[in-house]
């Protein structure tokens, strides 16, 4: 284990309040561009947490595609529709009761079943950080296939943006 | 202290889950939905990592969140790119006015 023992829940504790702080600011929030830099917190904090569970390459891809483009990507979304009259948006007191039931009952069935379970009987925990070598020969061999197609998912992405962000004329 | 394990993990992308739910239930903008699938996917991420860190060793969980990753970014690509779209033709991006298709 790369982190000390003591350490370990110390800073899990910290990325798991700062994820969890950015999520619920996210909910609440009734400015689209706050929320977008809630998420910001949101996936860096994830991201910490994959350092944590020893998947630094998963991490870095995280900080760069998630929260360097993708979230880019939705400012620029965000500033370039902004100039509507609904950018500030509120649900119903109804709305939100009702939601808000939902989720806690999701969340209340999910928590009965993730802790009524021991999940280290059988368990194979990894005892190094996945090396980039690794996970290159995954690529390149086992999921050859997937990885073909997805560069082909991005070209079609790519034209499919082009085409429908085009102006009319 | 308690050392962390799965469960921990597993707790706090449920709890992820569920925001994105909500996030993606109470906004009317539909970039705001765009956030919340981003959560969610997030929540599904953390999922796949724990699992391979704690339960199976192997490296496979990751390579599937790398893939998860590259799918989110091709989403929100197009999908700003429909609401451009949509922004030019009705000067705003509220889902509920999104009626037009309607019969």
């Amino acid at each position: 284990m790369n982190v000390n023992t003591w350490l370990e829940p110390i800073v899990f504790f910290l990325f798991a309040g700062v994820v969890l702080f950015s999520a619920i600011g996210i909910v609440l929030t009734r400015n689209i561009v706050r929320a977008a830099l809630f998420l910001l917190g949101t996936l860096g904090g994830v991201a910490g947490l994959y350092f944590l569970l020893m998947a630094n390459l998963l991490a870095a891809i995280q900080l760069i595609v998630y929260a360097g483009g993708t979230l880019v990507l939705i400012v620029f979304g965000v500033m370039l529709t902004s100039k509507s009259p609904w950018v500030r948006f509120a649900p119903s007191r109804s709305e939100a009761a009702a939601a808000t039931t939902i989720g806690l009952v999701l969340f209340a069935a999910l928590a009965k079943i993730v802790t009524g379970i021991d999940w280290t009987v059988a368990a194979h925990p990894a005892d190094q950080p996945a090396t980039v070598r690794q996970v290159g020969n995954l690529l390149l061999q086992q999921y050859l296939v997937p990885f073909e197609v997805a560069s082909v998912l991005l070209l079609v992405v790519m034209i499919g943006a082009a085409y429908l962000a085009r102006p009319e004329n | 202290m308690t050392s962390i394990g799965l469960q921990h993990y597993l707790l706090l992308a449920a709890a992820l889950f569920c925001l994105g739910i909500l996030t993606m239930t109470l906004k009317r903008n539909a970039i705001g939905i765009l956030i919340g699938v981003e959560l969610i996917l997030n929540a599904a991420n953390l999922n796949l990592v724990a699992f391979t860190r704690y339960r199976t060793g192997a490296i496979d969980g990751q390579i599937v969140a790398v893939f998860i990753i590259l799918l989110a970014a091709a989403e929100a690509a197009i999908a700003i790119a429909i609401f451009m779209n949509f922004y030019n033709s009705l000067a705003t991006i509220d889902v509920d006015r999104a009626d037009q298709l309607q019969g």
